[in-house]
């Protein structure tokens, strides 16, 4: 029986970008689950689980990445990452306003 | 091996295992380790992000976060360290390139924050700053491993630093310690201080040498000629080994003229001073036979610390090296820094020729609490030995008289308190410009004594400045005209009846110390490790001969003609190595 495979394409919207804040929220939800999770930015492959990697897609506001799950969890997975990405990594209160001012 | 020459200041030689002192806030230079030592290297990097975690926890339990930028901040560090990703990135990187941990942190780092910065997203290409946070936090944990291992030593080392700090020099564990060898620093830097006053070589002012030192070489510190060799081949080892073993047993020899008195082999008692500026090198130039101190640098006071210092602090300072002589004499020379150097000011601009400008004597004409304040705790300590005072940089008369009536003025500040001096206190000046030499026979007339200070004198004299390797080769006290002006000086003090002594390093030179002798010097001032040597000739010379060359000297035209002839005079009577 092969493992089941669910993959994504999703939008950053947050004006960060997925940087350092938003990727340990990736980062820490992607290490939940037992599956290999991989985002792609165009070339460039990161572990989700990787804090390093994630930061280095260099993905900035409006990128659109590829999400790829290969585990017994791929789809609670990929469900979770997609959530927190649409989202917008849920936020903080700051850039709210930041963006009200802009 | 590498071969690097850098400014000698302190002799002797050390020949020892490197142990390299990085700091986090200066680039840590590319690092190579041999193939056996990988394992360690990357056994450091984990217990460094291992120390680093511990850290974060501490401070993360010790005091509740509030701040959600902070907050941010510490998580984003967590993750780092805990990405299995990222070290290995690093492990990996010692593996295939062979170098230290060290450099590893530093290079892989940097390498993700110049990612981040060419991005074109300000959200993006500003978070390089927490990179090099992480660095930093890194190294902290590494370099912190280094100087515990310093206290700790267990076989003897040469330390090799970008610069070495005070707060460094006083953790380490002295009985191992052979040496030092910096790219920073100069004669009187803190290293130079502390090697001097430990009796170990030091090397300062060696550009490029973090980058040529590999974890674990091997290193000669050769503070006799100011050369440095990295992992030296067996040959020039083996050289080194008995030039080492020969120096030590001529240190030996030179330790049997310490309690022989120094005179002549004619019968001419000569007086040898130490030149000292810390308290405890009083210690050593007693140990090493000197009859006095005949130069008290007191610059110390004003840039260590982080105020002026009051009169107590000089007081303090004063009395101790007055204690430790026990009614040997003692110059303590004036403040002797330029408007650049004196930390405490900002009320001066910037000089365009500070060599020129605002310095010693002149700052202080100018800053007169500052100045009384020294005055009144030297006079204070006059009562406590044989205490003198000497003013530096003195160029013209009236510059001497000022400063003579400033003296006086605080004599009667300290008579309307009751407090004791001693009103006959001699006071000197040091003959350091060919102003002051050319009117020697004037200024003789108003002072108790005279010193010259040889290094300023060739600089202002020959107009070169030694520290500029354009024209470096110029300066030499063997220029006719540098002898023409001492000569002078030493007969207008004779006339006088004054006393005259010689504190540049001049006296110190060995090639110098016969013609000085022959030139009717009797009292020479050094630093205190050399007082030995300087002995040793001393009591190998008769006056005639010294008379002789002298003479000699006197209808010679170049400098080249009289430093042969001085170093031959010299070869005679020490050991061809030195």
């Amino acid at each position: 029986m092969s493992e089941p495979v669910v993959e994504i394409e999703v939008e950053i919207q947050n004006e960060e970008g997925l940087h350092l804040r938003p990727a340990v929220q990736f980062v820490d939800i992607a290490s939940r689950f037992r599956s290999a999770i991989t985002v792609s930015h165009g070339s460039v492959q990161a572990d989700a689980k990787s804090v390093m990697e994630m930061t280095l897609l260099a993905a900035a506001c409006g990128s659109r990445l590829k999400i790829r799950a290969v585990g017994p969890d791929a789809h609670e997975a990929i469900a979770a990452l997609g959530e927190l990405v649409a989202k917008n990594f849920h936020s903080v209160p700051q850039s709210a306003d930041a963006r009200k001012k802009g | 091996m590498e071969l690097r020459k850098g400014i000698a200041v302190s002799p002797g030689i050390a020949i020892a295992r490197a142990m390299v002192i990085d700091s986090k806030d200066y680039r840590i230079p590319r690092r190579s380790i041999m193939t056996s030592q990988r394992a360690g290297e990357i056994k450091r990097v984990r217990r460094a992000f291992a120390d680093a975690i511990r850290e974060l926890d501490q401070i993360q339990t010790a005091k509740r976060i509030e701040e959600g930028s902070i907050r941010d901040i510490f998580a984003v560090h967590m993750r780092f360290l805990r990405d299995k990703r990222f070290l290995k990135r690093i492990t990996d990187y010692i593996e295939k390139e062979m170098v230290t941990a060290e450099y590893a942190v530093s290079t892989i780092l940097r390498e993700i924050a110049s990612h981040f910065e060419k991005v074109d997203d300000v959200y993006i290409s500003e978070r390089a700053a927490d990179i090099y946070d992480i660095e930093r936090r890194l190294l902290t944990h590494l370099l912190g491993k280094v100087a515990e291992e310093v206290e700790h030593l267990r076989e003897e080392v040469v330390i090799v630093a970008h610069d070495l700090a005070p707060t460094q020099t006083a953790s380490f564990n002295k009985t191992f310690v052979k040496g030092f060898a910096t790219e920073r620093g100069g004669r009187t830097s803190h290293t130079a201080i502390i090697a001097r006053s430990l009796g170990i070589p030091a090397i300062v002012a060696l550009e490029g040498l973090m980058s040529c030192v590999t974890a674990q070489s091997t290193v000669i510190i050769d503070g006799n000629r100011g050369l440095v060799v990295i992992d030296p081949d067996e040959a020039t080892l083996e050289e080194y080994r008995t030039y080492a073993r020969r120096f030590t047993e001529f240190e030996h020899e030179l330790d049997g003229f310490r309690d022989i008195p120094a005179v002549t082999r004619d019968g001419v008692p000569i007086t040898l001073l130490g030149n000292v500026e810390f308290p405890d090198e009083a210690e050593v130039v007693l140990q090493k036979g000197g009859q006095g101190i005949g130069l008290y640098r007191t610059e110390f006071l004003y840039l260590y610390g982080g105020s002026e210092p009051t009169e107590d602090d000089h007081y303090h300072a004063y009395s101790e090296v007055a204690r430790l002589m026990n009614g040997k004499p003692i110059v303590i020379r004036t403040m002797d820094l330029g408007a650049d150097k004196v930390p405490h000011t900002t009320r001066h601009p910037q000089e365009a020729n500070p060599v020129l400008g605002l310095r010693s004597i002149r700052y202080c004409l100018q800053n007169l609490p500052l100045f009384k304040t020294q005055l009144r705790a030297i006079l204070r300590a006059s009562t406590l030995g044989d205490v003198r005072v000497m003013f530096p940089l003195i160029t013209t008369m009236q510059e001497l008289r000022q400063a003579k009536m400033i003296l006086r003025d605080v004599m009667e500040d300290l008579d309307e308190y009751g407090v004791p001096y001693n009103a006959q206190m001699p006071v000197g000046i040091m003959i350091e410009t060919p102003s002051s030499a050319l009117t020697a026979g004037l200024l003789a007339l108003e002072s108790d004594f005279f010193s010259i200070g040889t290094n300023d004198l060739i600089q202002y004299t020959l107009a070169v400045d030694r520290g500029n390797e354009h024209v470096s080769t110029m300066y030499s006290g063997a220029e006719p005209a540098v002898l023409y002006l001492i000569r002078s000086v030493i007969h207008d003090a004779s006339k006088a009846g004054i006393g005259l002594s010689i504190c540049g390093e001049m006296a110190s030179e060995p090639e110098f110390v016969m013609l000085l002798l022959g030139m009717g010097v009797r009292t020479l001032s050094m630093a205190p490790p050399l007082i030995p040597e300087v002995k040793k000739i001393v009591c190998s010379v008769t006056i005639e001969e010294c008379n002789l060359l002298a003479r000699k000297v006197a209808t010679m035209d170049s400098q080249r003609q009289i430093k042969n002839l001085l170093r031959d005079a010299a070869s005679r009577i020490l050991p061809v190595e030195y």
